[in-house]
């Protein structure tokens, strides 16, 4: 006990940096993640007949052991940051992407008909009724893609992007425990505190009307 | 007015929803649509806000054709009730009604005093109920906020789509006699479908009876009931009704002996004495384990009469004419 808080002191620099490096790899793969996958999914809840290919060719995707898909990735792209963060990004579509259109998809389809039988556009329809209906289911999504992407995102210092991976990594190699854990200790917590947060703002994501 | 020129509509499945119909809907009326489920009228209402186009034919309101009309602006002119209630859950009442007020854009004070006027219409307090999401209201309350919801935007035309087939009996019965006495107030052009026949009779004032993609009968629930245009139509109606409707409840059997059958038929038999009137006789029909009633006058066996020998009987009798196979 008293080794790990020496080693969390005397490499608080190098803690410090990779906690820094896995904060911003999760968190820029995650908002990449959203901005492709919560377009396509409203594309694919209005255009059904492509959605089980998509969501499909995502899911492979989402088959391919981690360290696998970072070992395809550097010979097309290198090592680096730019190569870590696709591989993330790519994790983090499916779960998004399923849950836009599962939410979206399930809104009754009566009050969609009521909506355009008393005038509202599309796109009125889209903002005002489906969206706010489905906003819980998608919350949920963005909630499990942080999680899986703060998790793998330990990978990273594979391809020499940095993250708590390489506290973790270094320490197994000199063979030092004090300093595995603390590099695997700030993940979980990272990953225990994200879950929380988004727990409730996925709570208060729900509409009012819709907890009674 | 609404004015249906010989409209055809066939679904991408080839369907025929509605074959060549033409007729008019008058303004200011209640109109029922009533048919047996799949005849089409749900589909021939929502041609009317053109959730539905039609692959052949016009339709004219006010003798002006909707094919060239903006769907969204002719929509917005339409009020629209639709079968399950249809509320947005995450929008408060005040919110749900004033929704064609905001799309149209009223000022948010004119809204906001057409909404306190249309929930005191249907007796609901404005300041009770307007702040409440729609799943903390009873199904009866709710569908008296989407009528009034549908009319927010001081429609002509209302569109309704089996309003009240969720509720349950009381609400119904509630909910058709609230929307009478509105309609007496407000005058609109209302095309209400149902498949019930006792709530067409008891809210419309004219009547279109459907079957199968065509019209069979148009005309006030009166004389639709009186004169039923053919079988289909009067065994819609049901002779029940046709019998609450008329006086011939009151006919002793004995008066109807000429339609009484000798044959047997293996059917399930209760006996009856002659003496007894038309009325009891659809009662006793209408009893699980009566298939058939076997007549006695006295002791002495008469004949055998079924419902569609009654309904001949009545018939023949109450139009003085004999309608022998």
């Amino acid at each position: 006990m008293t080794d790990f808080l020496e080693t969390l002191q005397s490499r608080s620099d190098l803690i410090q940096q990779a906690f820094l490096e896995h904060i911003y790899l999760s968190f820029v793969a995650l908002a990449i993640g959203i901005v492709i996958s919560l377009p396509l999914g409203i594309l694919i809840a209005r255009y059904r007949k492509f959605a089980e290919p998509i969501i499909g060719i995502t899911a492979i995707f989402q088959t391919i052991p981690s360290l696998a898909l970072f070992g395809f990735l550097v010979p097309l792209m290198g090592i680096g940051s730019n190569t870590a963060l696709i591989a993330l990004i790519i994790y983090a579509l499916l779960p998004i992407l399923r849950n836009t259109y599962t939410g979206l998809t399930s809104v009754d389809s009566s009050i969609i008909e009521a909506g355009r039988g008393m005038g509202m556009t599309r796109t009125q329809v889209l903002k005002q009724i489906e969206f706010p209906l489905a906003l819980p289911f998608i919350m949920a999504g963005i909630r499990t893609a942080t999680v899986l992407t703060v998790g793998i995102a330990t990978l990273a210092t594979f391809v020499g992007a940095g993250g708590l991976g390489d506290v973790i990594y270094r320490g197994l190699q000199s063979y030092n425990n004090s300093l595995v854990l603390a590099g695997a200790l700030p993940v979980a917590l990272l990953a225990i505190v994200f879950d929380l947060v988004l727990k409730w703002v996925e709570k208060k994501a729900t509409p009012k009307g819709m907890k009674i | 007015m609404i004015r249906f020129d010989r409209v055809t509509k066939q679904f991408d499945d080839g369907t025929e929803a509605l074959k060549n119909v033409s007729l008019t809907i008058p303004t200011g009326k209640l109109t029922a649509i009533i048919g047996p489920s799949g005849c089409g009228k749900t589909t021939l209402m929502k041609m009317i806000n053109r959730l539905e186009n039609p692959t052949s034919g016009d339709i004219l309101i006010d003798e002006k054709s909707i094919s060239d009309r903006d769907e969204v602006e002719l929509r917005r002119s339409i009020g629209y009730v639709i079968q399950r209630i249809g509320l947005f859950p995450h929008m408060t009442i005040a919110k749900n009604v004033a929704l064609v007020p905001t799309l149209i854009g009223w000022s948010a004070e004119k809204t906001q005093n057409r909404v306190n006027e249309l929930m005191n219409m249907v007796g609901l307090d404005p300041d009770i109920y307007i702040n409440r999401f729609p799943l903390e209201l009873s199904g009866g309350q709710q569908q008296r906020v989407g009528v009034v919801r549908a009319l927010a935007g001081d429609p002509n035309i209302v569109l309704m789509d089996e309003p009240f087939s969720a509720l349950d009996p009381i609400s119904r019965e509630q909910l058709q006699e609230e929307l009478k006495n509105l309609q007496r107030k407000i005058h609109k052009t209302i095309v209400f479908v149902t498949h019930d026949m006792d709530e067409a009779l008891k809210i419309a004032d004219h009547l279109i009876v459907m079957r199968a993609g065509e019209i069979e009968q148009i005309g006030p629930p009166s004389e639709i009931i009186h004169n039923p245009s053919n079988d289909f139509v009067r065994q819609f109606i049901g002779l029940e009704r046709i019998n609450n409707k008329r006086s011939f409840g009151q006919y002793k059997l004995v008066e109807l002996s000429a339609y009484f059958f000798q044959a047997n038929t293996g059917q399930q038999i209760v006996s009856v004495n002659n003496s007894v009137n038309v009325s009891e006789a659809i009662e006793l029909l209408g009893q699980p384990n009566a298939d058939v009633l076997a007549v006695y006058d006295d002791e002495q066996f008469v004949g055998y009469i079924n419902q569609s020998a009654l309904l001949k009987a009545v018939l023949a009798k109450e139009e003085g004419v004999s309608v022998h196979d």
